[in-house]
């Protein structure tokens, strides 16, 4: 499989990512500046954590129309699969290719701390590794997770089993205070309606070896090699 | 806008926060009159933040050298190497007085000034920590400054996307108005690319690089080196505000112009900005500087000479740039949108010549700006030694499952996780020890079993009650926290932080810390690289405690074998190292149960506490010790309820009855550790502790829910752990 990372000023996380990818697929990822307006061919296109822009004006918005977005957004209309981690969520929302927007956390500070997560729907390309229903652990890190989208979005969203993965206890309870951020409906990941593209805020890339203290996030590189 | 025109007046001199005799100096060394543009320089040069006169000569008799040290102080950060060619890059300052003010602000650029000069010298920061300091939890302005500073520091170094891996929370009522912010920074380098402050060459052109100046933080050093009064809230607009992306970017600018072989010299501009970074530059290289103001990129219309001098403006460098190279460099900076103007040149007058519009602001002999400023030796009187504290003076408490849970749960003892859960410590994707442990551990790199540890301490009560002993203390404590995890201690950098060194008690508490911290440095072989010294912290006369944070650096061959203070089964074998407790004076058992901070802290045998780290160490790196903690604040029954709650597994203590049962429990006698070893090693371990003369006795074996010390203490993990997590985020929750 051959993957980019696309990398903005204030991108932080893509180091984590480039060591995750290269350990799952055996390659390097390229990678590949804002400033670009095309991006090489590869199955996947990852938009990394951080604070793109210094998440100024809002998070991701700056970002979403960077130079090499028009290239993201074509080919993610062609099929390719795009990730979206962290900030990278934030910027597919914010270019509308995910619905939604991710808003400040409820308590407004801060979170780092390792999550438990539901994987809802195991039929897409970026967790078919995993059982039903299985509950993962990783870590979450971001002030502006809280998920927000009308009734009438999330509702489509639950129908149509795009909601991938939710904030759980450890037992798989969708519980008030297994939520980090406050999201609507306790969800962490969602996927587009043709099912190539994936937005979530936890970092799976951070839960890859058992040396970081776990191996949970794994699967959802392993699936998408397996895909591609 | 101050004009250079302005007269010097007695008033302006002592605005600038210089002594008559201070005044003369200068006047004796130019030869007449300053301008106000020099007069800024000089007093931005010649305060204590800067010059530090009160306590150079004090520092010079710490060690400094050893085999592992690659750069010792006087640099922007110390060296030391770790190994297959790569060196540790690191240092820890102080952003006390700004904090205080604007506690988000001081403590975001507080962080945002450490990673510079980490960067600064070609290393890319891999790790940050924190000491804070704080007044008594009831005392009004307290919460509002804990959840500006964690915000503060949470939010730069986040969004630079370094990881915050450790650091330490106090309250004490002697901080309630001049809290403690001390910053910590390590950052990863190859040896043979490490970038220095010396400049070479004459005509060399001097470039600026980073955001704009501003008038932002103009004499922030000065008013780093003086007492708060009741007005220090109308010091606000001498607080400098930050911007973490710029400096994120000027990393990443940075280490690619030094990559590409463009930079003679660089100097990140922190206090004083302008004037500390360029005449340290020319100072270090014998050369002279000649600046041209007009072409420094400025945010704001109308600078004058002075304020651009004195502007403490965040995220901006100085560099003396390979002429050839200079369109590369310029591309670089250009891609990463930076500023890049070259703003003057070397010169071999040795002069420090300002010029603006033509005219010359000022013009100033080079080397005596540093080389020349006045260094006092002042009078200081010693704290008298406490009286020690028998154990047998001390009441036993009625009831211990309630003492110990007191004592987890206190301000000072509970878990501090509100606090580093909003910290990304996680970033950078290295991080194996994560905060909460004695010291945290980050992998050098993802394909290395190398590894390096992190931990920041001190005991400021131990440091008030004996100066020496509680330097010697706090050095040791870092020392044994990294030992805890199974690195070998390498260097240390350090913070000291005290009251008004004009009064001879506060400068006796100084000059014991500093012979107690240099006795242990020498002792253990385990040097001092960096450091900072913030004076000044009183306010309204009060002083703080005598606090000087030491931040260790640690090398481990093998984070396989790096040790961990979780219970990790039941059924194995605990052991004691170092000896039952019996020193309870100054102990945090006298002061949460019995609201006492009386006695003699427990002094420091510095031979011991090497043997029985060497033998700990060794027997972590052999791969038999499941846990390891060290003993410090509260004693044996929190090093223990601190394992178990880590775990989530309980132990079984054997503990008879005694008269000095709670000096046992919870004295804190130095050098001590508690390891876990299956049961079948133990008998091994003993046997290797007694041939190397290390005292070790097993005092029981964990499993099961709760920990039962003897007939006196049972209580569930559980009932600890909610102990040990509620005050915190509870605290933070009630409304002001």
């Amino acid at each position: 499989m051959k993957s980019a990372i696309v990398l903005f000023p204030g991108t932080n996380r893509e180091r984590d990512m480039a060591a995750t990818l290269k350990r799952v697929t055996g390659k390097a990822p390229e990678i590949v500046w804002h400033g670009e307006t095309r991006l090489p061919e590869v199955d996947l296109i990852v938009l990394p954590g951080g604070f793109s822009y210094g998440d100024y004006l809002r998070c991701g918005a700056i970002a979403a129309n960077s130079p090499i977005m028009p290239d993201v957004i074509a080919r993610a209309n062609a099929g390719t699969f795009v990730l979206g981690v962290c900030n990278g969520f934030q910027m597919l929302t914010e270019t509308g290719l995910l619905p939604g927007a991710l808003m400040r956390n409820a308590n407004l500070q801060f979170v780092c701390r390792d999550v438990h997560l539901k994987v809802e729907n195991t039929q897409t390309p970026f967790t078919s590794a995993y059982e039903p229903g299985q509950v993962i652990r990783v870590p979450v890190a971001h002030g502006d997770g809280n998920y927000f989208a009308d009734e009438k979005t999330l509702d489509a969203l639950e129908d149509s089993g795009r909601v991938v993965l939710r904030y759980c206890d450890e037992k798989g309870a969708l519980t008030q205070t297994a939520n980090p951020n406050g999201s609507q409906r306790n969800i962490a990941g969602i996927l587009n309606e043709a099912g190539n593209v994936l937005g979530l805020m936890p970092h799976p890339e951070d839960m890859t070896d058992a040396r970081l203290g776990g191996t949970d996030g794994l699967g959802l590189f392993e699936s998408i090699a397996a895909a591609a | 806008m101050i004009p250079n025109e302005t007269p010097i007046t007695p008033e302006l001199v002592a605005e600038h926060g210089l002594k008559p005799d201070e005044y003369q100096r200068i006047l004796d060394l130019i030869g007449r009159e300053p301008t106000v543009t020099e007069l800024g320089i000089f007093s931005a040069m010649w305060n204590e933040h800067c010059s530090y006169k009160s306590s150079k000569i004090w520092l010079k008799t710490l060690p400094t050298k050893g085999p592992q040290v690659v750069c010792g102080p006087g640099e922007n950060a110390g060296i030391v190497d770790i190994g297959d060619g790569q060196v540790c890059v690191f240092k820890m300052e102080s952003h006390n007085h700004p904090s205080f003010i604007e506690p988000y602000q001081g403590a975001a650029t507080g962080v945002g000034g450490i990673l510079r000069d980490v960067f600064t010298m070609g290393a890319r920061p891999v790790a940050a920590m924190n000491a804070l300091r704080f007044g008594d939890p009831e005392h009004p302005r307290t919460r509002h400054l804990v959840r500006g500073v964690v915000a503060g520091i949470g939010g730069y170094g986040n969004s630079f996307g370094v990881p915050t891996v450790g650091g330490e929370v106090e309250f004490h009522e002697s901080y309630n108005g001049n809290i403690l912010v001390n910053a910590f920074a390590a950052g990863i380098a190859d040896k043979d690319a490490i970038f220095y402050a010396k400049a070479t060459g004459v005509g060399k052109p001097i470039v600026y690089l980073g955001s704009k100046t501003g008038r932002d933080g103009i004499h922030g050093a000065t008013m780093a080196s003086a007492e708060f009064g009741e007005d220090a809230e109308e010091k606000r607009p001498t607080v400098q505000v930050g911007d973490p992306f710029s400096e994120k970017l000027l990393l990443e600018a940075c280490l690619e112009l030094m990559a590409a072989d463009a930079v003679i010299a660089i100097q990140d501009m922190g206090a004083a900005g302008l004037t500390c970074s360029a005449v340290e530059m020319g100072a270090k290289g014998d050369l002279g500087v000649t600046l041209d103001l007009e072409h420094v990129p400025c945010r704001e219309d109308a600078m004058s000479a002075y304020e651009m001098m004195l502007s403490e403006s965040q995220e901006r460098m100085l560099m003396v740039l390979k002429p050839e190279r200079e369109d590369v460099a310029r591309a670089i900076f250009e891609k990463w949108g930076l500023d890049f103007a070259v703003v003057g040149e070397t010169t071999d007058t040795r002069r420090f010549l300002i010029r603006q519009h033509g005219g010359v602001m000022a013009d100033l002999p080079i080397k005596e700006l540093g080389d020349e400023a006045p260094e006092y030796d002042r009078p200081f009187m010693r704290t008298d030694p406490p009286a020690p504290l028998a154990a047998s003076d001390v009441p036993q408490p009625d009831d211990y499952n309630d003492a110990l849970l007191k004592i987890v749960g206190a301000p000072n003892m509970c878990s501090r996780r509100w606090v580093w859960e909003q910290y990304d410590h996680l970033v950078m994707g290295n991080t194996i020890q994560r905060p909460g442990g004695d010291a945290a551990v980050i992998r050098v790199d993802e394909d290395k079993l190398k590894g390096l540890a992190f931990c920041v301490d001190v005991t400021p009560r131990y440091c008030r009650a004996d100066p020496f002993e509680g330097g010697k203390q706090a050095v040791a404590e870092v020392w044994r926290n990294l030992t805890a995890v199974g690195a070998e201690p390498l260097a240390i950098t350090d913070n000291l932080n005290f009251g008004n060194p004009e009064r001879p008690d506060i400068m006796g508490q100084f000059v014991g810390c500093i012979e107690g911290i240099g006795e242990a440095c020498r002792q253990l072989d385990f040097p001092v690289v960096s450091g900072n010294v913030s004076l000044y912290n009183e306010t309204n006369g009060e002083a703080i405690l005598p606090t000087p944070a030491i931040a260790g650096v640690g090398l481990l061959t093998d984070i396989d074998r790096a040790a961990t203070i979780q219970f990790k089964t039941g059924g194995e074998t605990l052991v004691l190292i170092g000896g039952q407790g019996t020193h309870l004076g100054q102990s945090t058992y006298l002061r949460e149960c019995l609201d006492r901070e009386d006695g003699a802290p427990p002094p420091v045998d510095l031979e011991r506490e090497r043997a029985n780290g060497d033998f700990v160490r060794q027997a972590i790196r052999s791969g038999t010790v499941t846990a390891c903690h060290d003993m410090s604040d509260g004693g044996l029954a929190v090093t223990l309820a601190e394992m178990a709650m880590a775990g989530g597994i309980g132990a079984v203590i054997d503990m008879a009855i005694s008269p000095d049962l709670h000096a046992r429990l919870f004295g804190e006698d130095q050098g001590r550790y508690v390891i876990s070893v299956a049961a079948e090693n133990s008998d091994d371990m003993l046997a290797d502790a007694a041939r190397n003369g290390i005292a070790a006795e097993v005092i029981g074996e964990t499993g099961g829910p709760a920990l039962r010390i003897g007939s006196v203490i049972s209580v569930s993990v559980e009932t600890l752990r909610h102990a040990h997590e509620s005050w915190f985020p509870g605290y933070m929750a009630t409304p002001d």
